[in-house]
């Protein structure tokens, strides 16, 4: 695969250093979900990220989480994924509560701006993916070179 | 439904992979105790439940692979396995244990046993 621009910014990934900087923020908003697998500075959900030639996708481990309790928004070089997980409704007595209920939300900057009008979302067995575009112009450019 | 198989004890799997404790809520409920097991990124056919005298065990695994074109550039979880084992504290009917996935949630009800099946014991003086 090709290297991205962005990919190479001396050494570190622009998107660790973007990530960790919001997980600091993140960790004051966001509700705790006991049980549920966090960020290490405790944002929730914890996000993974795949960059390719024309953008990146995020993955996330939300299961249980019902797809139309989520919504996926993106603005500029922000996305933010808002949900909440429902508790079971059968339950009387419980023996032990470990998996976590309620609303949570998490906001991304990514190193680039996105396509909003070309954000995908969707959930396969309880991981959500996000795939989203960079826009053409915002893309590198390959620049060829001519032999002289 | 769940596959009974003889416990296979310390047998390891040949891939080395983080194997998660994964998150579960268990309750009581008319019909009989439901577990409600987080088995998030795992298809229905990699799931392994196995109920041993008392003993219950969940094995999950999953198979992650980056999207195609993809690399990964960050990370703040590990997918991983899942592996959760449980001793059953009152009687199970094991031939009625139904097991469901949906969403990345194992949903298993072990039915309580029905009052006819229970088998009596005559006590016999002398």
């Amino acid at each position: 695969m090709a290297r991205q621009d962005w990919l190479d910014w001396g050494g570190r990934h622009p998107f660790e250093e973007m990530m960790r900087l919001q997980n600091e923020m993140n960790r004051l908003f966001s509700s705790r979900f006991a049980g549920a697998r966090e960020a290490p500075a405790g944002g929730f959900p914890a996000v993974n990220a795949y960059a390719g030639e024309q953008g990146v996708v995020l993955t996330a481990e939300l299961p249980g989480v019902r797809s139309e309790d989520l919504e996926i928004s993106a603005f500029r070089d922000t996305v933010t994924i808002r949900g909440m997980r429902r508790p079971p409704d059968d339950a009387a007595g419980y023996h032990r509560r470990e998996r976590g209920h309620g609303e949570f939300v998490r906001t991304i900057t990514l190193p680039f701006a996105v396509d909003p009008g070309r954000v995908e979302a969707q959930m396969t067995h309880g991981v959500l993916y996000v795939i989203l575009h960079r826009p053409p112009e915002d893309q590198p450019q390959r620049i060829k070179v001519q032999a002289g | 439904m769940s596959r009974m198989q003889p416990q296979t004890g310390t047998a390891e799997r040949t891939r080395s992979r983080r194997v998660h404790r994964s998150a579960t809520d268990i309750y009581e409920t008319d019909q009989g105790l439901v577990l409600l097991i987080d088995l998030p990124g795992v298809v229905p056919d990699a799931i392994e439940v196995t109920l041993e005298k008392d003993l219950l065990t969940i094995r999950a695994h999953t198979d992650d692979r980056p999207p195609p074109g993809y690399s990964l550039v960050h990370q703040e979880y590990e997918p991983g396995d899942f592996e959760r084992s449980f001793t059953l504290a009152g009687p199970v009917d094991a031939g009625r244990i139904e097991a469901r996935m949906s969403e990345g949630v194992l949903r298993l009800l072990l039915p309580k046993p029905q009052a006819s099946e229970a088998r009596r014991i005559q006590v016999r003086s002398g």
